[in-house]
């Protein structure tokens, strides 16, 4: 397929070429905002089409971002109480994120462009009690 | 793209250490993690050679890291400590059972000895029994009271020398905040303390507790969990959501996204204030029921449980005027019955089958004749 839908699920059955596989896992007690599943193997379309450009003759395709997958999992993955996870553009504060096993802050924080198998870990320290 | 790591300037960093914004590889920051906490129990004094430990363990990442840091540098440092392990079971359905699983665990791979105790057993009631009773607001209150004077009764069943709490700096600065915010001034002089009780001022026989991550974030005890693949359980209370310091929390987290040094800085300012000499502080004592660690004549929890034995769980929260007096009126009911004690007579409330705590000052009595 040479179109892909924007709202790509975890079951697209799109050819491997055409999309982005990522895992994102959820720790920390944040599973449990996202039916209790840890582990989410999604595919995603390679890039993202900016429909809302004016210019309607060119055709920008942009890079996955963090910022950009986190409006993604909040309307796709976030089952509940979407407060204790997004706080405006980012992350809850208390909330680290791993990519690849490396802070996120190293990598750039919300600009850190995803690459292909990239491993997304988000660690929620709010749980207590 | 990584960078380095400031340390060994060899390996990629993996990660951002919040104190000092630098950047660490893994390894790097095992070492500056544990000579942290070994610095902190140096300088600080926590243990004697000879001591038995008991860690306060709930299968959570605090918890979890303190034994295996206070595991491997007893055997790295050659401490000399005795180490168990000591769980609190509050009877919440679903809430204990898989981190009890998981102390169970770790007693296993860092081969302690463990003890559980429940509310049940010491208090005659679970938690999911008094939030029942109770409901949502207020229960925090009985779990918390519960909970710490349980790891006494704990300590002293076990016949440790001391307690040591998974107490990060991001809880102490909450902690802080919240004396702050309701005025507590008794409560902030005291949690500021890395080590509370034994005191040799007083003659109050207590176990001491001390909390060995107090200087070590949030952040890096999550990291240390991970990249050391420890086994470690994470859930919410059902019915913590209500708590009032989670309001803390929340702030105490857009602080340190701010300024992550904040943490630190809340905890020196605690450190640092002077309560004034005339000002009159609570003086410590033991509960005349249970005889357990008390600033009143009749500790927090003894009241709790008798408000939940009589009907009146409302009983010991808040400060209204007609529970005041029924406490008063309680009180010297149990000054009567104490009587009746010396005369060693049965009366109903020390039966066997009774959970009443009349039989522990009993036996106290008979077995150090006045």
């Amino acid at each position: 397929m040479t179109t892909s839908s924007l709202k790509a699920d975890e079951n697209c059955s799109d050819g491997d070429d055409n999309n982005l596989h990522l895992i994102i896992e959820f720790t920390g007690g944040a599973e449990l905002l996202f039916d209790k599943k840890k582990i989410h193997h999604v595919k995603l379309p390679l890039f993202i089409s900016d429909n809302n450009k004016t210019d309607n003759n060119t055709n920008n395709k942009k890079q996955w971002t963090i910022r950009t997958l986190l409006v993604w999992i909040r309307n796709n993955l976030l089952k509940e109480r979407p407060e204790l996870f997004i706080q405006g553009d980012s992350v809850r504060p208390g909330i680290l994120v791993l990519i690849n096993d490396v802070d996120w802050e190293l990598l750039g924080d919300l600009n850190y462009e995803l690459k292909q198998n990239d491993n997304v870990l988000f660690v929620s320290t709010l749980h207590g009690g | 793209m990584p960078s380095v790591c400031v340390c060994c300037k060899e390996r990629s960093a993996t990660l951002v250490r919040p104190k000092s914004g630098e950047a660490y590889c893994k390894l790097c920051f095992f070492d500056a993690f544990e000579n942290e906490i070994h610095e902190t129990i140096i300088n600080e004094n926590l243990f004697k050679p000879g001591e038995t430990v008991a860690i306060a363990a709930s299968g959570g990442k605090d918890s979890t890291v303190l034994a295996h840091v206070m595991k491997l540098l007893n055997e790295r440092h050659s401490y000399g400590l005795k180490l168990v392990l000591l769980s609190i079971d509050e009877g919440i359905t679903g809430y204990r059972d898989d981190s009890l699983e998981t102390v169970k665990r770790n007693q296993i791979q860092y081969d302690l000895p463990l003890i559980i105790l429940t509310y049940k057993d010491l208090y005659g009631w679970s938690m999911d029994e008094i939030v029942k009773v109770v409901g949502l607001k207020n229960n925090c209150t009985f779990c918390g009271v519960f909970r710490r004077q349980a790891l006494d009764r704990g300590a002293m069943k076990l016949n440790v020398n001391k307690i040591a709490t998974g107490h990060n700096a991001d809880d102490i600065a909450e902690t802080i905040l919240m004396n702050i915010l309701r005025g507590d001034i008794a409560r902030l002089k005291r949690c500021t303390a890395i080590i509370t009780g034994g005191d040799n001022e007083t003659e109050i026989e207590f176990v001491p507790r001390c909390k060995p991550l107090k200087y070590a974030y949030e952040k890096e005890i999550v990291l240390y969990a991970f990249y050391k693949k420890l086994d470690y359980f994470s859930t919410e209370c059902l019915y913590s959501p209500n708590a009032y310091r989670g309001n803390v929390r929340t702030y105490i987290k857009d602080l340190e996204r701010l300024r992550p040094s904040a943490i630190i800085d809340i905890i020196h300012s605690g450190e640092q204030l002077i309560i004034k000499s005339n000002c009159k502080m609570p003086t410590q004592r033991n509960c005349e029921r249970c005889n357990y660690y008390s600033s009143m004549a009749v500790c927090k929890a003894c009241v709790l449980i008798e408000g939940l034995n009589r009907g009146l769980p409302k009983l010991g929260i808040g400060k209204t005027e007609r529970l005041r007096k029924q406490l008063k009126n309680k009180e010297d009911t149990e000054k009567m019955s104490i009587s009746s004690l010396d005369d060693t007579s049965t009366s109903v409330c020390c039966s066997e089958n009774s959970l009443c705590h009349c039989k522990e000052r009993f036996k106290d009595l008979t077995t150090n004749p006045t």
